[in-house]
Protein backbone atom coordinates (compact mmCIF):
# COMPACT_ATOMS: atom_id res chain seq x y z
CA UNK A 1 0.00 0.00 0.00
CA UNK A 2 1.42 3.40 -0.90
CA UNK A 3 -1.25 5.45 0.86
CA UNK A 4 -0.62 6.95 4.26
CA UNK A 5 -1.87 9.65 6.57
CA UNK A 6 1.71 10.88 6.99
CA UNK A 7 2.42 13.93 4.84
CA UNK A 8 6.01 13.01 4.01
CA UNK A 9 4.88 9.72 2.48
CA UNK A 10 5.30 10.22 -1.29
CA UNK A 11 2.47 9.44 -3.70
CA UNK A 12 2.91 8.14 -7.25
CA UNK A 13 0.13 9.35 -9.54
CA UNK A 14 1.10 7.20 -12.53
CA UNK A 15 2.94 7.84 -15.79
CA UNK A 16 1.50 10.21 -18.37
CA UNK A 17 3.29 11.46 -21.50
CA UNK A 18 4.51 15.05 -21.81
CA UNK A 19 3.98 15.49 -25.55
CA UNK A 20 5.82 18.81 -25.54
CA UNK A 21 9.03 17.48 -24.05
CA UNK A 22 11.84 17.36 -26.56
CA UNK A 23 13.41 14.38 -24.85
CA UNK A 24 12.13 11.90 -22.28
CA UNK A 25 14.33 10.00 -19.88
CA UNK A 26 12.59 7.05 -18.26
CA UNK A 27 14.15 4.99 -15.47
CA UNK A 28 12.46 1.69 -14.57
CA UNK A 29 13.00 -1.80 -13.21
CA UNK A 30 11.55 -4.95 -14.76
CA UNK A 31 8.15 -4.50 -13.10
CA UNK A 32 8.15 -0.80 -13.99
CA UNK A 33 8.90 -1.59 -17.64
CA UNK A 34 5.29 -2.75 -17.98
CA UNK A 35 4.11 0.70 -16.96
CA UNK A 36 6.43 2.17 -19.60
CA UNK A 37 4.96 -0.07 -22.29
CA UNK A 38 1.50 1.10 -21.27
CA UNK A 39 2.70 4.71 -21.32
CA UNK A 40 3.94 4.30 -24.90
CA UNK A 41 0.64 2.75 -25.96
CA UNK A 42 -1.19 5.83 -24.63
CA UNK A 43 1.15 8.32 -26.35
CA UNK A 44 1.64 9.19 -30.03
CA UNK A 45 4.37 7.39 -32.06
CA UNK A 46 6.91 10.17 -31.94
CA UNK A 47 6.86 10.11 -28.15
CA UNK A 48 8.73 6.81 -27.89
CA UNK A 49 11.19 8.02 -30.56
CA UNK A 50 12.13 10.93 -28.31
CA UNK A 51 12.49 8.64 -25.31
CA UNK A 52 15.44 6.90 -23.66
CA UNK A 53 14.66 4.09 -21.24
CA UNK A 54 17.15 3.01 -18.59
CA UNK A 55 16.32 -0.44 -17.20
CA UNK A 56 18.08 -0.39 -13.84
CA UNK A 57 17.92 -4.05 -12.85
CA UNK A 58 19.76 -7.15 -14.00
CA UNK A 59 18.01 -8.90 -16.91
CA UNK A 60 18.66 -12.09 -18.86
CA UNK A 61 19.58 -11.63 -22.52
CA UNK A 62 16.22 -13.01 -23.46
CA UNK A 63 14.36 -10.59 -21.18
CA UNK A 64 16.41 -7.74 -22.61
CA UNK A 65 15.44 -8.69 -26.17
CA UNK A 66 11.78 -8.89 -25.26
CA UNK A 67 11.90 -5.51 -23.55
CA UNK A 68 13.73 -3.89 -26.47
CA UNK A 69 11.02 -5.05 -28.82
CA UNK A 70 8.22 -4.02 -26.49
CA UNK A 71 9.70 -0.54 -26.00
CA UNK A 72 10.71 0.15 -29.62
CA UNK A 73 11.34 2.67 -31.10
CA UNK A 74 12.69 4.10 -27.83
CA UNK A 75 16.41 3.81 -27.12
CA UNK A 76 16.74 1.20 -24.38
CA UNK A 77 19.81 0.80 -22.19
CA UNK A 78 20.31 -2.01 -19.67
CA UNK A 79 22.12 -1.57 -16.37
CA UNK A 80 22.90 -4.43 -13.98
CA UNK A 81 21.71 -2.60 -10.84
CA UNK A 82 19.87 0.42 -9.49
CA UNK A 83 23.21 2.01 -8.61
CA UNK A 84 24.65 1.79 -12.11
CA UNK A 85 21.28 2.85 -13.51
CA UNK A 86 21.37 6.04 -11.45
CA UNK A 87 24.99 6.68 -12.49
CA UNK A 88 23.84 6.43 -16.12
CA UNK A 89 20.95 8.81 -15.40
CA UNK A 90 23.39 11.34 -13.96
CA UNK A 91 25.41 11.23 -17.17
CA UNK A 92 22.29 12.09 -19.14
CA UNK A 93 21.32 14.94 -16.82
CA UNK A 94 24.78 16.46 -16.54
CA UNK A 95 24.70 18.55 -19.72
CA UNK A 96 21.03 18.28 -20.61
CA UNK A 97 19.00 21.31 -21.71
CA UNK A 98 15.54 22.34 -20.53
CA UNK A 99 12.82 20.50 -22.39
CA UNK A 100 13.80 17.16 -20.89
CA UNK A 101 11.10 15.30 -18.96
CA UNK A 102 11.99 12.70 -16.39
CA UNK A 103 9.92 9.59 -15.53
CA UNK A 104 10.41 6.78 -12.99
CA UNK A 105 8.49 3.50 -12.74
CA UNK A 106 9.02 0.57 -10.43
CA UNK A 107 9.81 -0.01 -6.77
CA UNK A 108 9.94 2.80 -4.25
CA UNK A 109 13.73 2.68 -3.82
CA UNK A 110 14.03 3.10 -7.59
CA UNK A 111 11.65 6.06 -7.74
CA UNK A 112 13.24 7.60 -4.64
CA UNK A 113 16.75 7.27 -6.08
CA UNK A 114 15.69 8.96 -9.32
CA UNK A 115 14.07 11.85 -7.41
CA UNK A 116 17.14 12.13 -5.19
CA UNK A 117 19.61 12.23 -8.10
CA UNK A 118 17.44 14.65 -10.08
CA UNK A 119 17.51 17.14 -7.20
CA UNK A 120 21.26 17.53 -7.80
CA UNK A 121 20.36 18.89 -11.24
CA UNK A 122 17.68 21.23 -9.83
CA UNK A 123 14.78 19.13 -11.08
CA UNK A 124 11.72 19.71 -8.92
CA UNK A 125 10.38 16.39 -7.61
CA UNK A 126 6.84 17.41 -8.61
CA UNK A 127 7.88 17.61 -12.25
CA UNK A 128 8.97 13.95 -12.28
CA UNK A 129 6.19 11.61 -13.44
CA UNK A 130 6.17 8.47 -11.33
CA UNK A 131 4.36 5.14 -11.11
CA UNK A 132 4.80 2.47 -8.48
CA UNK A 133 4.97 -1.10 -9.79
CA UNK A 134 6.03 -4.42 -8.34
CA UNK A 135 7.51 -4.97 -4.92
CA UNK A 136 6.62 -2.79 -1.94
CA UNK A 137 10.17 -3.16 -0.61
CA UNK A 138 11.63 -0.12 1.09
CA UNK A 139 14.99 1.46 1.74
CA UNK A 140 15.20 2.13 5.47
CA UNK A 141 17.53 4.41 7.36
CA UNK A 142 18.23 3.52 10.99
CA UNK A 143 17.77 6.78 12.90
CA UNK A 144 20.27 5.53 15.51
CA UNK A 145 23.36 4.49 13.48
CA UNK A 146 22.27 6.28 10.24
CA UNK A 147 23.03 3.14 8.24
CA UNK A 148 20.80 2.14 5.32
CA UNK A 149 19.14 -1.24 5.03
CA UNK A 150 18.09 -2.08 1.47
CA UNK A 151 15.17 -4.14 0.17
CA UNK A 152 13.23 -4.21 3.44
CA UNK A 153 10.05 -6.28 3.16
CA UNK A 154 9.16 -6.78 6.82
CA UNK A 155 8.19 -4.72 9.82
CA UNK A 156 9.95 -4.70 12.21
CA UNK A 157 13.31 -5.29 10.56
CA UNK A 158 16.83 -5.79 11.89
CA UNK A 159 19.22 -2.95 11.05
CA UNK A 160 21.89 -4.42 8.79
CA UNK A 161 24.52 -2.15 10.40
CA UNK A 162 23.93 -1.94 14.18
CA UNK A 163 21.58 -4.88 14.63
CA UNK A 164 18.82 -2.97 16.45
CA UNK A 165 15.26 -4.06 15.82
CA UNK A 166 13.63 -1.23 13.89
CA UNK A 167 10.02 -0.29 13.42
CA UNK A 168 9.65 0.98 9.84
CA UNK A 169 7.73 4.25 9.82
CA UNK A 170 5.91 5.95 6.94
CA UNK A 171 8.09 8.97 7.68
CA UNK A 172 10.05 9.49 4.44
CA UNK A 173 13.08 11.63 3.58
CA UNK A 174 13.30 12.74 -0.05
CA UNK A 175 16.89 13.84 0.47
CA UNK A 176 17.92 10.38 1.67
CA UNK A 177 15.38 8.50 -0.45
CA UNK A 178 14.60 6.34 2.58
CA UNK A 179 12.02 5.60 5.24
CA UNK A 180 12.85 6.02 8.92
CA UNK A 181 13.49 3.01 11.12
CA UNK A 182 13.17 3.55 14.88
CA UNK A 183 14.28 1.12 17.62
CA UNK A 184 11.15 -0.72 18.71
CA UNK A 185 12.37 -2.38 21.95
CA UNK A 186 14.18 0.53 23.59
CA UNK A 187 12.05 0.28 26.76
CA UNK A 188 12.15 -3.47 27.25
CA UNK A 189 14.89 -4.97 25.07
CA UNK A 190 13.68 -8.09 23.33
CA UNK A 191 10.00 -7.17 23.65
CA UNK A 192 9.25 -7.09 19.97
CA UNK A 193 5.93 -7.46 18.14
CA UNK A 194 5.56 -10.23 15.63
CA UNK A 195 7.33 -9.61 12.33
CA UNK A 196 4.89 -8.95 9.50
CA UNK A 197 5.73 -9.21 5.81
CA UNK A 198 4.21 -5.80 5.06
CA UNK A 199 6.29 -4.69 2.10
CA UNK A 200 6.46 -7.74 -0.19
CA UNK B 1 -6.32 39.79 9.41
CA UNK B 2 -2.70 39.65 8.40
CA UNK B 3 -3.23 42.11 5.57
CA UNK B 4 -4.53 44.86 7.81
CA UNK B 5 -1.39 45.55 9.85
CA UNK B 6 -0.50 49.04 8.67
CA UNK B 7 2.47 51.36 8.94
CA UNK B 8 2.53 55.12 8.36
CA UNK B 9 5.14 56.35 5.91
CA UNK B 10 6.21 59.68 4.45
CA UNK B 11 7.16 60.27 0.83
CA UNK B 12 10.82 61.29 0.82
CA UNK B 13 11.40 61.52 -2.94
CA UNK B 14 9.40 61.48 -6.16
CA UNK B 15 10.99 61.09 -9.57
CA UNK B 16 9.47 60.92 -13.04
CA UNK B 17 11.31 57.90 -14.47
CA UNK B 18 9.40 57.49 -17.74
CA UNK B 19 6.52 59.13 -19.60
CA UNK B 20 3.78 57.78 -17.35
CA UNK B 21 5.81 56.26 -14.52
CA UNK B 22 6.86 57.84 -11.24
CA UNK B 23 9.17 56.40 -8.61
CA UNK B 24 8.34 57.05 -4.94
CA UNK B 25 10.71 56.61 -2.00
CA UNK B 26 8.92 55.97 1.30
CA UNK B 27 10.36 56.27 4.81
CA UNK B 28 8.82 55.42 8.17
CA UNK B 29 7.05 58.43 9.66
CA UNK B 30 9.38 58.28 12.71
CA UNK B 31 12.37 57.16 10.63
CA UNK B 32 12.17 53.73 12.29
CA UNK B 33 13.68 50.89 10.24
CA UNK B 34 11.30 49.14 7.86
CA UNK B 35 11.03 45.34 7.61
CA UNK B 36 13.45 43.48 5.39
CA UNK B 37 11.77 41.77 2.47
CA UNK B 38 12.61 39.21 -0.20
CA UNK B 39 13.05 39.85 -3.92
CA UNK B 40 9.68 39.97 -5.73
CA UNK B 41 7.68 41.29 -2.74
CA UNK B 42 5.00 43.94 -2.84
CA UNK B 43 3.20 46.18 -0.36
CA UNK B 44 -0.34 47.56 -0.41
CA UNK B 45 -0.66 51.32 -0.36
CA UNK B 46 -3.81 52.66 1.28
CA UNK B 47 -5.19 55.73 -0.48
CA UNK B 48 -7.93 58.04 0.67
CA UNK B 49 -9.09 59.88 -2.42
CA UNK B 50 -12.14 61.98 -1.64
CA UNK B 51 -14.61 59.64 0.08
CA UNK B 52 -13.05 56.60 -1.60
CA UNK B 53 -10.74 54.16 0.09
CA UNK B 54 -8.38 52.18 -2.12
CA UNK B 55 -5.58 49.76 -1.40
CA UNK B 56 -3.40 49.08 -4.39
CA UNK B 57 -0.52 46.58 -4.37
CA UNK B 58 2.85 47.88 -5.63
CA UNK B 59 6.07 45.90 -5.99
CA UNK B 60 9.09 46.88 -3.93
CA UNK B 61 12.05 47.82 -6.07
CA UNK B 62 15.10 48.58 -4.00
CA UNK B 63 17.55 46.36 -2.18
CA UNK B 64 15.72 43.82 0.04
CA UNK B 65 18.22 44.44 2.84
CA UNK B 66 17.86 48.24 2.80
CA UNK B 67 15.52 48.98 5.72
CA UNK B 68 15.89 52.77 5.57
CA UNK B 69 13.32 53.20 2.79
CA UNK B 70 11.07 51.41 0.33
CA UNK B 71 10.80 52.30 -3.32
CA UNK B 72 7.85 51.73 -5.61
CA UNK B 73 7.12 52.73 -9.20
CA UNK B 74 3.61 53.55 -10.31
CA UNK B 75 2.27 53.66 -13.84
CA UNK B 76 -0.42 56.29 -14.32
CA UNK B 77 -3.42 54.40 -15.68
CA UNK B 78 -5.19 57.74 -16.24
CA UNK B 79 -8.87 58.47 -16.25
CA UNK B 80 -10.04 55.06 -17.32
CA UNK B 81 -9.04 53.63 -13.93
CA UNK B 82 -10.67 53.85 -10.53
CA UNK B 83 -8.03 56.41 -9.87
CA UNK B 84 -5.51 54.88 -7.48
CA UNK B 85 -2.56 55.33 -9.79
CA UNK B 86 -3.80 58.76 -10.89
CA UNK B 87 -4.07 59.72 -7.21
CA UNK B 88 -0.45 58.66 -6.66
CA UNK B 89 0.65 60.78 -9.63
CA UNK B 90 -1.47 63.88 -9.02
CA UNK B 91 -2.01 64.10 -5.26
CA UNK B 92 1.12 62.53 -3.73
CA UNK B 93 4.31 64.58 -3.48
CA UNK B 94 7.37 64.87 -1.22
CA UNK B 95 6.13 65.14 2.37
CA UNK B 96 2.78 63.36 1.72
CA UNK B 97 1.85 60.72 4.27
CA UNK B 98 0.51 57.30 3.32
CA UNK B 99 -0.30 54.00 4.99
CA UNK B 100 1.26 50.79 3.75
CA UNK B 101 1.00 47.10 4.61
CA UNK B 102 3.94 44.88 5.51
CA UNK B 103 5.70 43.30 2.48
CA UNK B 104 4.22 40.14 1.04
CA UNK B 105 5.90 37.90 -1.53
CA UNK B 106 3.85 35.85 -3.99
CA UNK B 107 6.60 35.94 -6.62
CA UNK B 108 9.86 34.76 -5.04
CA UNK B 109 12.76 33.41 -7.10
CA UNK B 110 13.19 29.65 -6.70
CA UNK B 111 16.14 29.05 -4.40
CA UNK B 112 17.17 25.77 -6.06
CA UNK B 113 17.26 27.10 -9.62
CA UNK B 114 20.56 26.93 -11.48
CA UNK B 115 19.60 29.92 -13.62
CA UNK B 116 16.81 32.51 -13.69
CA UNK B 117 15.27 33.96 -16.88
CA UNK B 118 13.29 37.12 -16.09
CA UNK B 119 10.75 38.31 -18.66
CA UNK B 120 9.21 41.74 -18.17
CA UNK B 121 6.80 43.89 -20.14
CA UNK B 122 6.35 47.59 -19.34
CA UNK B 123 5.57 48.29 -15.69
CA UNK B 124 6.01 44.55 -15.09
CA UNK B 125 9.71 45.34 -14.56
CA UNK B 126 9.09 46.39 -10.94
CA UNK B 127 9.19 43.02 -9.08
CA UNK B 128 12.36 42.15 -10.99
CA UNK B 129 14.16 45.24 -9.67
CA UNK B 130 14.38 43.79 -6.16
CA UNK B 131 14.71 40.24 -7.48
CA UNK B 132 17.80 41.12 -9.54
CA UNK B 133 19.23 42.96 -6.56
CA UNK B 134 18.89 39.81 -4.48
CA UNK B 135 20.07 37.38 -7.18
CA UNK B 136 23.09 39.54 -7.94
CA UNK B 137 24.07 39.70 -4.25
CA UNK B 138 23.82 35.89 -4.05
CA UNK B 139 25.92 35.53 -7.24
CA UNK B 140 23.06 33.70 -8.96
CA UNK B 141 23.01 33.33 -12.72
CA UNK B 142 20.21 35.42 -14.27
CA UNK B 143 19.26 37.30 -17.41
CA UNK B 144 16.54 39.86 -18.00
CA UNK B 145 14.47 40.21 -21.17
CA UNK B 146 12.57 43.47 -20.95
CA UNK B 147 10.11 44.69 -23.58
CA UNK B 148 9.03 48.36 -23.60
CA UNK B 149 7.02 50.47 -26.03
CA UNK B 150 9.86 52.95 -26.45
CA UNK B 151 12.79 54.30 -24.46
CA UNK B 152 10.57 57.16 -23.28
CA UNK B 153 7.85 54.78 -22.03
CA UNK B 154 10.17 52.25 -20.44
CA UNK B 155 11.49 52.79 -16.93
CA UNK B 156 15.07 52.07 -15.83
CA UNK B 157 16.37 50.76 -19.18
CA UNK B 158 19.64 52.69 -19.02
CA UNK B 159 20.08 52.16 -15.29
CA UNK B 160 19.65 48.39 -15.60
CA UNK B 161 22.03 48.13 -18.54
CA UNK B 162 24.74 50.05 -16.75
CA UNK B 163 24.29 48.08 -13.53
CA UNK B 164 23.95 44.55 -14.89
CA UNK B 165 25.61 44.87 -18.32
CA UNK B 166 25.00 42.11 -20.84
CA UNK B 167 22.64 40.30 -18.49
CA UNK B 168 20.01 42.92 -19.41
CA UNK B 169 18.33 42.78 -22.81
CA UNK B 170 15.94 45.60 -23.70
CA UNK B 171 13.55 45.33 -26.66
CA UNK B 172 12.00 48.51 -28.11
CA UNK B 173 8.59 47.91 -29.64
CA UNK B 174 8.71 51.18 -31.64
CA UNK B 175 11.86 49.85 -33.31
CA UNK B 176 10.10 46.61 -34.16
CA UNK B 177 12.09 44.62 -31.60
CA UNK B 178 10.46 41.58 -29.98
CA UNK B 179 11.62 39.35 -27.15
CA UNK B 180 12.95 36.24 -28.96
CA UNK B 181 11.49 34.06 -26.24
CA UNK B 182 11.50 30.84 -28.20
CA UNK B 183 15.23 30.96 -28.82
CA UNK B 184 15.93 32.22 -25.29
CA UNK B 185 14.00 29.37 -23.69
CA UNK B 186 15.10 26.86 -26.32
CA UNK B 187 18.73 26.89 -25.27
CA UNK B 188 18.74 26.79 -21.46
CA UNK B 189 20.30 24.16 -19.31
CA UNK B 190 18.36 21.90 -16.99
CA UNK B 191 17.29 23.54 -13.73
CA UNK B 192 16.51 26.94 -15.29
CA UNK B 193 13.42 28.81 -14.11
CA UNK B 194 11.44 31.47 -15.97
CA UNK B 195 9.53 34.36 -14.35
CA UNK B 196 7.18 36.63 -16.26
CA UNK B 197 5.41 39.84 -15.26
CA UNK B 198 3.57 42.18 -17.60
CA UNK B 199 0.28 42.58 -19.45
CA UNK B 200 -1.97 39.51 -19.45
CA UNK B 201 -1.48 38.65 -23.15
CA UNK B 202 2.28 38.70 -22.63
CA UNK B 203 2.05 36.43 -19.59
CA UNK B 204 -0.17 33.98 -21.48
CA UNK B 205 2.24 34.00 -24.42
CA UNK B 206 5.28 33.38 -22.22
CA UNK B 207 3.63 30.55 -20.29
CA UNK B 208 2.46 28.90 -23.49
CA UNK B 209 5.86 29.25 -25.16
CA UNK B 210 7.53 27.57 -22.18
CA UNK B 211 4.99 24.77 -22.12
CA UNK B 212 5.36 24.05 -25.83
CA UNK B 213 9.12 23.83 -25.38
CA UNK B 214 8.61 21.15 -22.75
CA UNK B 215 9.31 23.27 -19.67
CA UNK B 216 7.70 21.71 -16.59
CA UNK B 217 5.07 23.88 -14.88
CA UNK B 218 7.24 23.87 -11.74
CA UNK B 219 9.89 25.89 -13.60
CA UNK B 220 7.64 28.76 -14.71
CA UNK B 221 6.30 31.54 -12.52
CA UNK B 222 4.16 34.58 -13.25
CA UNK B 223 2.71 37.60 -11.56
CA UNK B 224 -0.11 39.57 -13.05
CA UNK B 225 -0.81 43.14 -11.92
CA UNK B 226 -4.51 42.57 -11.96
CA UNK B 227 -6.91 45.08 -10.52
CA UNK B 228 -10.59 44.41 -9.84
CA UNK B 229 -12.42 45.08 -13.11
CA UNK B 230 -15.36 47.50 -12.82
CA UNK B 231 -18.98 46.62 -13.55
CA UNK B 232 -22.52 47.55 -12.54
CA UNK B 233 -23.61 48.06 -8.92
CA UNK B 234 -25.06 45.07 -7.04
CA UNK B 235 -25.93 44.04 -3.50
CA UNK B 236 -24.01 41.77 -1.13
CA UNK B 237 -26.03 40.07 1.63
CA UNK B 238 -24.15 38.71 4.62
CA UNK B 239 -25.76 35.46 5.78
CA UNK B 240 -24.44 35.54 9.37
CA UNK B 241 -25.10 39.17 10.29
CA UNK B 242 -28.06 39.68 7.96
CA UNK B 243 -26.54 42.93 6.65
CA UNK B 244 -26.95 44.21 3.11
CA UNK B 245 -24.20 46.24 1.50
CA UNK B 246 -24.17 47.90 -1.90
CA UNK B 247 -21.10 47.40 -4.12
CA UNK B 248 -20.64 50.35 -6.46
CA UNK B 249 -19.56 49.92 -10.08
CA UNK B 250 -15.97 50.91 -9.40
CA UNK B 251 -15.65 48.96 -6.17
CA UNK B 252 -14.74 45.39 -5.41
CA UNK B 253 -16.78 43.41 -2.87
CA UNK B 254 -13.79 43.54 -0.52
CA UNK B 255 -13.56 47.33 -0.79
CA UNK B 256 -17.30 47.72 -0.18
CA UNK B 257 -17.11 45.51 2.93
CA UNK B 258 -14.17 47.51 4.25
CA UNK B 259 -15.96 50.78 3.63
CA UNK B 260 -18.78 49.49 5.86
CA UNK B 261 -16.43 48.32 8.59
CA UNK B 262 -16.72 44.59 7.84
CA UNK B 263 -13.37 42.90 8.48
CA UNK B 264 -12.79 40.36 5.70
CA UNK B 265 -9.55 38.43 5.17
CA UNK B 266 -7.21 39.41 2.35
CA UNK B 267 -3.54 39.46 1.41
CA UNK B 268 -2.73 40.15 -2.23
CA UNK B 269 -5.90 41.90 -3.43
CA UNK B 270 -5.05 40.64 -6.89
CA UNK B 271 -6.83 37.28 -7.03
CA UNK B 272 -3.65 35.28 -6.58
CA UNK B 273 -3.12 34.24 -2.97
CA UNK B 274 -6.44 32.63 -2.04
CA UNK B 275 -6.77 34.39 1.29
CA UNK B 276 -10.08 36.12 0.54
CA UNK B 277 -11.92 32.98 -0.62
CA UNK B 278 -15.51 33.23 0.59
CA UNK B 279 -18.40 30.77 0.52
CA UNK B 280 -21.44 31.65 -1.60
CA UNK B 281 -24.84 30.82 -0.08
CA UNK B 282 -26.91 31.95 -3.03
CA UNK B 283 -26.55 34.18 -6.05
CA UNK B 284 -28.66 35.83 -8.78
CA UNK B 285 -27.21 34.70 -12.07
CA UNK B 286 -23.53 34.04 -12.75
CA UNK B 287 -20.40 35.05 -10.87
CA UNK B 288 -17.79 36.88 -12.99
CA UNK B 289 -14.67 35.12 -11.70
CA UNK B 290 -11.65 37.40 -12.24
CA UNK B 291 -9.13 35.63 -10.00
CA UNK B 292 -6.24 33.29 -10.87
CA UNK B 293 -6.83 31.08 -7.85
CA UNK B 294 -9.99 28.96 -8.07
CA UNK B 295 -9.96 25.82 -10.18
CA UNK B 296 -12.29 25.51 -13.16
CA UNK B 297 -14.43 23.05 -11.18
CA UNK B 298 -14.73 25.47 -8.27
CA UNK B 299 -15.77 28.27 -10.62
CA UNK B 300 -18.45 26.19 -12.24
CA UNK B 301 -19.82 25.07 -8.87
CA UNK B 302 -20.61 28.69 -7.98
CA UNK B 303 -19.99 27.89 -4.31
CA UNK B 304 -16.92 30.08 -3.86
CA UNK B 305 -15.88 33.61 -4.77
CA UNK B 306 -12.64 35.58 -4.41
CA UNK B 307 -14.04 38.85 -3.14
CA UNK B 308 -10.98 40.98 -3.97
CA UNK B 309 -11.51 40.54 -7.71
CA UNK B 310 -14.82 38.94 -8.65
CA UNK B 311 -18.32 40.33 -8.88
CA UNK B 312 -21.78 39.64 -10.33
CA UNK B 313 -23.40 41.51 -13.24
CA UNK B 314 -26.40 42.73 -11.21
CA UNK B 315 -28.88 41.69 -8.53
CA UNK B 316 -27.64 40.24 -5.26
CA UNK B 317 -25.29 37.61 -3.89
CA UNK B 318 -25.43 36.11 -0.37
CA UNK B 319 -22.06 35.33 1.20
CA UNK B 320 -21.20 33.07 4.12
CA UNK B 321 -19.97 36.01 6.23
C1 LIG C 1 1.06 41.91 -6.86
C2 LIG C 1 0.83 43.21 -7.60
C3 LIG C 1 1.90 44.09 -7.77
C4 LIG C 1 1.72 45.30 -8.45
N1 LIG C 1 2.80 46.12 -8.64
C5 LIG C 1 2.64 47.27 -9.33
C6 LIG C 1 3.75 48.15 -9.56
O1 LIG C 1 4.87 47.89 -9.10
N2 LIG C 1 3.54 49.29 -10.27
C7 LIG C 1 2.29 49.61 -10.78
O2 LIG C 1 2.16 50.66 -11.42
N3 LIG C 1 1.24 48.79 -10.59
C8 LIG C 1 1.37 47.65 -9.87
N4 LIG C 1 0.28 46.85 -9.66
C9 LIG C 1 -1.04 47.32 -10.13
C10 LIG C 1 -1.63 48.32 -9.15
O3 LIG C 1 -1.92 47.69 -7.93
C11 LIG C 1 -2.94 48.96 -9.64
O4 LIG C 1 -3.80 47.97 -10.10
C12 LIG C 1 -2.67 49.98 -10.72
O5 LIG C 1 -1.84 51.02 -10.20
C13 LIG C 1 -3.95 50.59 -11.23
O6 LIG C 1 -4.67 51.11 -10.16
P1 LIG C 1 -5.80 52.19 -10.34
O7 LIG C 1 -6.48 52.34 -9.03
O8 LIG C 1 -5.27 53.43 -10.97
O9 LIG C 1 -6.69 51.54 -11.40
P2 LIG C 1 -7.71 50.33 -11.33
O10 LIG C 1 -9.08 50.81 -11.28
O11 LIG C 1 -7.32 49.43 -10.29
O12 LIG C 1 -7.54 49.86 -12.78
C14 LIG C 1 -6.67 48.89 -13.32
C15 LIG C 1 -6.94 48.84 -14.81
O13 LIG C 1 -8.32 48.52 -15.01
C16 LIG C 1 -8.87 49.29 -16.02
N5 LIG C 1 -10.07 50.04 -15.55
C17 LIG C 1 -10.38 50.39 -14.30
N6 LIG C 1 -11.54 51.06 -14.23
C18 LIG C 1 -12.02 51.12 -15.48
C19 LIG C 1 -13.20 51.69 -16.07
N7 LIG C 1 -14.13 52.33 -15.37
N8 LIG C 1 -13.37 51.56 -17.39
C20 LIG C 1 -12.43 50.91 -18.13
N9 LIG C 1 -11.32 50.37 -17.63
C21 LIG C 1 -11.09 50.47 -16.33
C22 LIG C 1 -7.81 50.28 -16.46
O14 LIG C 1 -7.37 49.97 -17.75
C23 LIG C 1 -6.71 50.19 -15.48
O15 LIG C 1 -5.46 50.20 -16.13
C24 LIG C 1 0.45 45.64 -8.97
C25 LIG C 1 -0.62 44.76 -8.79
C26 LIG C 1 -0.45 43.56 -8.12
C27 LIG C 1 -1.62 42.62 -7.95
S1 LIG D 1 -6.77 38.68 -1.41
FE1 LIG D 1 -5.50 37.29 -2.46
S2 LIG D 1 -6.93 36.28 -3.72
FE2 LIG D 1 -8.09 37.85 -2.83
Amino acid sequence: MTISTLKSRPTYPGLSPDHNARSNIIVCDKAGAEAVTELFSRADDTFAKRSTVIVAEGTTDQDAETLKTALAPATVGFQPSLETGIARLREFLKDAPMGLRLYAAGSEPLIGSVVQAAADYSIDHLSIRTEHRGSLKRRVQCVHCKGFTENVTTNPVTCSHCGLTLMVRDHYSRRLAAFQGVCIDAEVPGEVPETEALYQ
Amino acid sequence: MSGSLLRRVRVAEVEQVANRIKRFRLVDIDNAPLSEFSGGSHISVVMHSGDRLMRNPYSLMGSPTDTSSYQISVLNCGNDSRGGSKFMHDAVSVGSELEISEPLNLFPPCKLARKHILVAGGIGITPFMSMMNELDALHCDFELHYGVRSLEEGAYCKYLQSRYGSRVNVYLQDQGQMIPLESVLGSQRLGTHMYVCGPKPMIDWALQTAELLGWPAENVHSEQFSAPPPGKPFVVKLAKSGREIEVRGHQSILEALEEHGVDAPFLCRGGACGQCETGVVSCDGFIEHNDHFLTEAERVSGKKIMICMSRIPSGSITLDL
